[in-house]
């Protein structure tokens, strides 16, 4: 049996249905995101976990114990929120003893494991400041070694590094990824940034109007998105309209020119099939064995690492991202050229 | 700009008149008790009154109690209000300001009427008057503490550190006396001086209830029958408001940054 486990869980708050039947199995030791837009029921589903929401129907147990309908003060579980949280009217050590003291820790425990727990986030000095004395990134460490202090039995972040700015959240969320392999703790984070979920997690579920979309590695999520939502929520994508779709050849007709597509593996189709490639598939020029279409560039967008062109096919428009390099060269608005992809990395939607 | 900065300083002349040109005007007429000369005979007269102290020292214990209640009653419902009845928000805080719409004269009347019979004859002992008392004072401190305590629970995040305190295996008891109290200690410090100057200068409530163990119903009685204690009394009772308000800042002041507020901003 998994070690946490929520079985047939869903959340109901009066006519809306936040979470629908959700199923999730994690082992321990395991990270993994819940990724989704805002509403998709990412945060409810943590809450219910936390102890914070009851669900209406189904079961959640943690290392064979059913804590459903527990407390969330019984629970043992480590909690970080987006706003940190801390307890204003307490120092740092005493923001991270609250939990051991709630516990009755002897008073010499209690002291090494702040100094442990300070000692884990590199903010040693800080033990005698006040949170506002803090910058964010530095209240949000605080905050981890808070939540870890208890040596909990799962850890729940939710959206931990979305009031920060770009630089300190890629340093945080590697120092999070650092910290939870040295501990092993079981994590649950939810995030809606596709690049903090796919780069910290084990296993990202992808969440969408209160149900699962998909779960899977960030590679199986990235690379075989099951459905057109992940596919469109995660990475960029190109949805084009096709014709003439023959499923047996795997072939298909993309603005009056010819298509091989992908079959290798089975996703839902909707009843009006479009082509799906993401544009970092696509290159300029001719490729041996490779899908070659004509076009007109519209537009070339310099984005730093990636330079985005916008491709006319002759009534359908598609995006193409080239990396960049220093030598590189561009085509210009208005060039005729001829894009090219290989089989597998287009597919029908 | 200039001619607007000169209007601007005439108001704040005329507003400063306002209040301190009565105020000088009661002080220099407490000062003449003695023909022809300025004294402060009559404060002498009032510090030797033993009433002066006997009743000042009733309505501060009474206030004191009614502080201690208002705040175990105000602070636990405007927190659960906040945290769990957020849409009952507005009901209560329509109730907290009906002893403004009440007259006090009406609010005794009723306390009399309904706790000298049976089952409570809460009238027929002294301690059952003083219970009635405080009851009455912490519905006429009502509208100061609630506002009060509601808006120092509007600048804190409630929820997160409520949820944060539970995660951290807190039960409800710590989490209101160690996380909530402390972060409210300004807005509960203000209420209570709100408070505190409300219950010492209270006549009517008092003057029905206790009559003049009080402290307004004995001021009430000095003004009726001696001319310069009354004028000395009123600038004593304004005395111990400032002194209070100065202990109040003094001890906020010292504190102050600890709560500063914290959290993504």
């Amino acid at each position: 049996m998994a070690y946490l486990s929520l079985s047939n869980v869903s959340k109901v708050f009066g006519t809306t249905t936040a979470v629908e039947d959700f199923n999730l199995e994690v082992e321990k030791g395991e990270f993994v995101s819940f990724l989704g837009p805002s509403g998709c029921g990412k945060t409810t589903t943590l809450r219910m976990i936390g102890g914070f929401e009851m669900p209406t129907t189904g079961v959640i147990t943690l290392d064979t114990e059913d804590i459903t309908y527990q407390s969330p003060n019984q629970r043992n579980v480590g909690m970080v929120f987006q706003s940190y949280a801390l307890f204003p009217n307490m120092t740092i050590g005493q923001n991270i003893s609250f939990g051991l003291q709630a516990r009755k820790t002897p008073e010499k425990e209690i002291k090494k494991k702040v100094d442990e727990m300070l000692g884990l986030v590199h903010l040693e000095k800080h033990i005698h400041k006040y949170p506002y004395q803090l910058s964010g990134g530095q209240q949000q460490r605080i905050a981890l070694a808070r939540a870890l202090a208890i040596n909990p039995r799962v850890l729940l972040l939710d959206e931990p590094l979305s009031a920060l700015d770009a630089k300190i959240r890629v340093e945080l969320r590697l120092e999070i990824r650092r910290i939870q392999q040295t501990m092993g703790i079981t994590t649950i984070y939810v995030t809606h940034d596709q690049e903090e979920a796919l780069m910290l997690s084990d296993r990202v579920v992808v969440m969408s109007q209160g149900r699962m979309e998909q779960i899977g590695t960030p590679a199986e999520i990235y690379n075989y998105p099951s459905t057109e939502f992940v596919a469109q929520f995660v990475g960029q994508l190109n949805i084009l309209p096709v014709t003439q779709v023959n499923k047996k050849d795997g072939t298909c007709v993309l603005a009056g020119q010819q298509v091989k597509f992908d079959q290798s593996f089975e996703r839902s189709i909707s009843e009006t099939p479009r082509l799906a490639i993401r544009p970092e598939e696509i290159q300029i020029g001719i490729g041996e064995g490779r899908n070659t279409l004509k076009g007109r560039v519209e537009t070339v967008m310099f984005l730093g690492a990636v330079v985005r062109l916008r491709v006319d096919l002759g009534g359908v428009m598609l995006s193409a991202d080239l990396f960049n390099e220093r030598n590189i060269t561009l085509p210009r608005a208005g060039d005729e050229v001829v894009i090219s992809f290989p089989e597998h990395s287009c597919w029908l939607i | 700009m200039k001619r607007r900065s000169i209007w601007s300083w005439l108001w704040i002349v005329i507003g400063m008149l306002y209040f301190i040109l009565p105020l000088y005007s009661t002080f220099d007429f407490s000062l003449r008790a003695k023909k022809g000369v300025l004294s402060f005979l009559a404060y002498q007269r009032v510090f030797e009154d033993p009433n002066f102290w006997s009743t000042i020292k009733f309505s501060l214990v009474i206030a004191i109690f009614t502080i201690i209640v208002s705040i175990l009653l105000v602070v636990p419902t405007a927190y659960w209000i906040r945290l769990r009845l957020p849409k009952l928000r507005v009901l209560v805080e329509f109730i907290s300001m009906l002893p403004f719409v009440v007259p006090a004269i009406v609010l005794v009347f009723g306390l009399i009427r309904v706790f000298s019979g049976a089952p409570f004859f809460l009238t027929n002992t002294y301690f059952g008057t003083y219970v009635l008392l405080v009851a009455g004072y912490v519905v006429l401190a009502l509208p100061f503490v609630f506002r009060s305590v509601d808006t120092g629970l509007a600048a804190i995040d409630v929820q997160s550190l409520t949820e944060a305190a539970q995660s951290l295996g807190a039960n409800w008891p710590t989490i209101i006396f160690k996380v909530i109290f402390p972060n409210l200690r300004v807005a509960i410090m203000s209420s209570a001086f709100l408070t505190l100057a409300t219950v010492i200068g209270e006549y009517t409530i008092a003057s029905f209830l206790v009559g003049i163990k009080s402290f307004g119903p004995y001021m009430s009685l000095i003004g009726q029958n001696k001319t310069y204690e009354s004028s000395s009394l009123a600038i004593i009772s304004f005395m111990i408001t400032w002194a209070f308000m100065g202990m109040i800042q003094l001890f906020n002041r010292g504190k102050a940054d600890t709560s500063a507020l914290a959290g993504a901003r």
